[in-house]
């Protein structure tokens, strides 16, 4: 049985990490193909790509559109789960399914639409019409996850600070927000990756100010490329890298 | 007026921004695609007006019926075989491995989740090809003579799915098998279960919740992506989503793009009313 | 500091169901009043509506005689100590005391020593710099007890403020509360459904059930002369033996009882600490089914020789040694009779 555990942990293991693994190792090939044989270690084609302005500006448009609206599905979902939280609203499930619903439809479906409303009223395809779209995705996941967090307890602690005679905001700003604080963490950063990595959106709402991932895209036309390699190797980085500075700070810290 | 009406008036104002931008941006949108579904193209020009065309079209005509058919076919072997390799390693993590490096194991596992359907997709394209690390591990082992023709078929694709989803599965089974209390197992033990027993009559029912909500995430988002049909099926044979990118393209048909949308939001709500009993999407 | 509370006719709805009818009650400044009941009985709600959290359906409530019912909260010179403390758990404690301080725009000198001062009134002056976490369930609610008392109100509310701790700590904090009432003199609005506690803080307990106040006395009178068999039981055990109108006395199923009763009948009512052997009414003779040692009484069941299978339960001084078996003669005092009530 134990042999048997370790054994089926390792080939899944292998089944998981294999082809990013791959991805990184072959971004430092030094070799025209990032494909056996390993023929030797260079930082070529991380120069190649830290020299190309179209890459560049791509990463910086995903930075813009990742920061950008996951701050405001923040903003957006921490008042509605405090407002939802607070008073049984008329309808109050009714509200919470509707502002849910976006997480169960499809990235194309949700593009498809806001395509033909932004063609209809005259939005050209840009950065801001993604960064809504990316909005539109992430505020569900703000929303339920700090709605998630708004416990019995917390409840209790703003009734307390209104009795002992704090304003709407001076709640929201003094009590809510700093007890929520690894929630609000949580989904901030969940949001940054969910953008930074989404493709179809972005795909069809972007026309020349394209994000990373569309950009990667494009670069595939040409085939297996180890600059695609390293490309690619930046951005898994960069999302390990949220995932893992949230996992050794707010997770442990909340669960201590 | 009231404290009550007072309370819930700010409630509103505060639920009020969120609730505007889902309206806008999502509700009008949507309302906006299903009309579209229903007009027609006539040269390249949008012909607006309430006809079921697109869908009669959609259930006549070959090749869009079978983009259907695949993506169902795809969705389900994907969602079974994710399963079916999921649990145990989610079970492992959970029971096997020693507590210390659970939450390591965990996050080793499931490390290449949060990347780029792009990267991700890119970098299976990069193992599986002929050149590729598999395919050469393979010769080199003599296990094999020839590379196989791995690329630009359905076994790709459904590969470079099943790699993503096991990752989700990992997740939703670990996180409902930890919250289990170890004295599930314990009862069935001091009962006189054996170890095999314990796992099927008693923890594998216990972690249906999250089975469930796993699969159901994994056909939402398995039907509903471009990406890693794309670049690892390639144009053998055309999902969905490819055959709705595809309308959009080359006829620039929003009218058809909008009718497949449409069916693909159906087939999504029929798998969420088969799963709507056990799902509860507050905990995902 | 201090200020009367008067509840005018409050009625409330949950909908269909009715949590309060038309209760009054006025309550004195300086006052410590506990409104004790079972769960559901309308004491919470009461609470809250003097508390300024939820609106009466009907009614009026005067602080000081100006009518606060539809003023939120923050307009009231009310404040909440709540059942889980609802400490804000990322300030310090002095924060924490200051915070309602601060939003009367008090400035930091001055709201840091009175946090101070609060603190150190409850005896956790040295412990200002801590976070919440860090402290014992009763350090907490004393914590929550400074924090109301900082903003020095006219009234202060508490919700089962003492329902997490444990028994023995919950004895103690009792004494405390009692004490820090009396030395801030400020109303006291204090919810449990513990009798025992209402009894060891109140001035006047308020006895409520099925949202009605069934009796309103101090805890002498409450325990020693309900009105109603609801607030007998609740007040503590009770014997209860039906009791039917004979001549100018009762008839029992212990015999002809010397006692006045109502035509309609009703039910004799005797506390097991008021049974033994001696007392102003003789029950007659009893069998002694069995016995318990409580460390401050023996708990013993007996069996009165006419009605075999009635069981009184009598609670004896620690040093009355009796062996199930024996026959006594038993005799009861304070009895009272109280009216049948419809079943409820």
């Amino acid at each position: 049985m134990r042999i048997l555990s370790w054994a089926y942990l390792v080939l899944l293991f292998l089944f998981i990490l294999l082809p990013v693994g791959a991805l990184v190792v072959f971004s430092f090939q030094d070799g025209r193909l990032p494909v056996p044989p390993f023929k030797g270690f260079t930082l070529e084609w991380y120069a190649k790509v830290i020299a190309d302005r179209d890459l560049m500006a791509a990463l910086w448009n995903s930075f813009l559109v990742a920061f950008g609206s996951s701050a405001l599905a923040l903003v957006l979902g921490f008042l509605a789960a405090s407002g939802l939280a607070r008073v049984a609203l008329p309808g109050s499930v009714l509200l919470r399914g509707l502002l849910i619903a976006p997480m169960t439809v499809s990235y194309l479906i949700i593009a498809l639409g806001l395509l033909q409303v932004f063609n209809a009223v005259g939005v050209r395809p840009s950065l801001l019409s993604t960064g809504i779209g990316h909005v539109v995705i992430n505020l569900p996941l703000c929303f339920s996850i700090i709605y998630a967090a708004m416990g019995e307890h917390q409840r209790n602690a703003l009734r307390a600070a209104r009795d002992l005679g704090a304003r709407e905001w001076q709640v929201l700003a003094l009590i809510s927000a700093p007890m929520l604080a690894p929630a609000l963490a949580a989904a901030f950063f969940l949001s940054v990756t969910f953008s930074w990595d989404e493709f179809i959106i972005a795909f069809l709402l972007t026309r020349f100010d394209v994000t990373l991932p569309v950009e990667i895209w494009s670069m595939l036309r040409s085939g297996l490329s180890p600059a695609t390699n390293a490309i690619g190797s930046l951005v898994f980085l960069v999302s390990v890298a949220v995932v893992v500075t949230l996992e050794f700070t707010l997770f442990r810290k909340s669960r201590s | 007026m009231s404290i009550e009406q007072t309370e819930r008036r700010a409630g509103a104002a505060l639920v009020a921004p969120a609730l505007l931008w889902t309206v806008a941006f999502f509700v009008l949108p949507f309302a906006a695609m299903i009309w579209m579904s229903l007009s027609h193209l006539e040269g390249r020009e949008v012909v607006s007006g309430p006809g079921i065309g697109n869908y009669l079209r959609i259930f006549t005509e070959p090749s869009l019926l079978r983009g259907i058919r695949v993506s169902l076919e795809i969705t389900a072997i994907v969602t079974v075989l994710s399963v079916i390799l999921a649990w145990p390693l989610a079970w492992i993590i959970a029971t096997r491995v020693p507590p210390k490096w659970r939450r390591l194991a965990l996050m080793l596992a499931v490390l290449p989740f949060w990347t780029s359907y792009v990267v991700r997709s890119y970098s299976w394209a990069l193992v599986l090809g002929e050149n590729g690390i598999v395919m050469q591990g393979l010769i080199q082992l003599g296990l094999l003579e020839q590379p196989l023709q791995i690329m630009a078929t359905r076994t790709a694709t459904i590969i470079g799915f099943v790699h993503f989803f096991v990752m989700l599965l990992t997740l939703t089974i670990y996180s409902n098998l930890v919250q289990l209390s170890p004295n599930y197992a314990r009862a069935a033990e001091d009962l006189g279960a054996s170890r095999w027993q314990v796992i099927r009559l008693v923890i594998l029912p216990l972690t249906l919740p999250g089975v469930i909500t796993g699969a159901f995430l994994t056909f939402v988002l398995c039907i509903g992506d471009y990406i890693t049909p794309q670049i690892l099926g390639g144009n053998s044979e055309l999902t969905l989503p490819q055959l709705i990118m595809l309308q959009l393209g080359r006829r620039g048909d929003y009218p058809m793009a909008s009718a497949l949308a449409v069916v693909l939001m159906v087939l999504v709500t029929l798998a969420y009313a088969a799963c709507a009993r056990w799902l509860k999407m507050e905990r995902v | 500091m201090t200020a009367e509370v008067r509840f005018q006719a409050i009625h409330h709805r949950f909908g269909t169901f009715t949590a309060l009818h038309r209760v009054d009650l006025t309550i004195a400044p300086g006052e410590f009043i506990v409104l004790l009941g079972p769960s559901g009985c309308g004491k919470t709600t009461l609470l809250s509506i003097l508390g300024g959290f939820v609106t009466p359906t009907q009614g009026k409530v005067l602080i000081n005689g100006k009518d606060m019912t539809h003023v939120p909260p923050r307009g009231r010179p009310t404040t909440t100590m709540f059942q889980d403390y609802a400490l804000f758990p990322h300030m310090s404690l002095r924060d924490n005391v200051a915070f309602g301080l601060r939003m009367r725009g008090v400035a930091k000198t001055p709201r840091r020593d009175r946090a101070q001062e609060m603190l150190d009134m409850v005896g956790l002056g040295d412990k200002a710099e801590r976070r919440p976490h860090e402290l014992s369930g009763g350090q907490r609610q004393r914590v929550a007890l400074a924090r109301a008392l900082a903003v020095s109100p006219d009234v202060l509310l508490l919700d089962e403020p003492l329902g997490a701790l444990d028994l023995k700590l919950r004895r103690q904090m009792q004494d405390e509360l009692k004490a820090i009432q009396r030395r801030v003199g400020t109303t006291f609005v204090h919810v449990t459904h513990d009798q025992e506690e209402a009894m060891a803080v109140a001035d006047r307990i308020v006895v409520m059930n099925q949202g009605r106040i069934e009796h309103c006395g101090t805890p002498e009178e409450v325990y020693l002369h309900p009105v109603s068999l609801f607030s007998a039981g609740f007040m503590g055990e009770m014997n209860r033996i039906p009791v039917t109108a004979k001549g100018t006395g009762a008839d029992s199923p212990l015999g002809a009882l010397p006692l006045p009763v109502a035509s309609g009948g009703g039910v004799l009512c005797l506390r097991p600490e008021n049974i033994g052997f001696a007392g102003e009414l003789a029950l007659g003779p009893a069998r002694l089914v069995d016995t318990g040692f409580f460390g401050t009484h023996h708990r013993c069941h007996f069996a009165p020789l006419s009605a075999p299978d009635l069981r009184l339960v009598a609670h004896l001084p620690q040093g009355a040694v009796l062996e199930p078996g024996r026959e006594v003669q038993l005799y009861a005092s304070n009895p009272v009779i109280l009216p049948h009530e419809a079943a409820a």
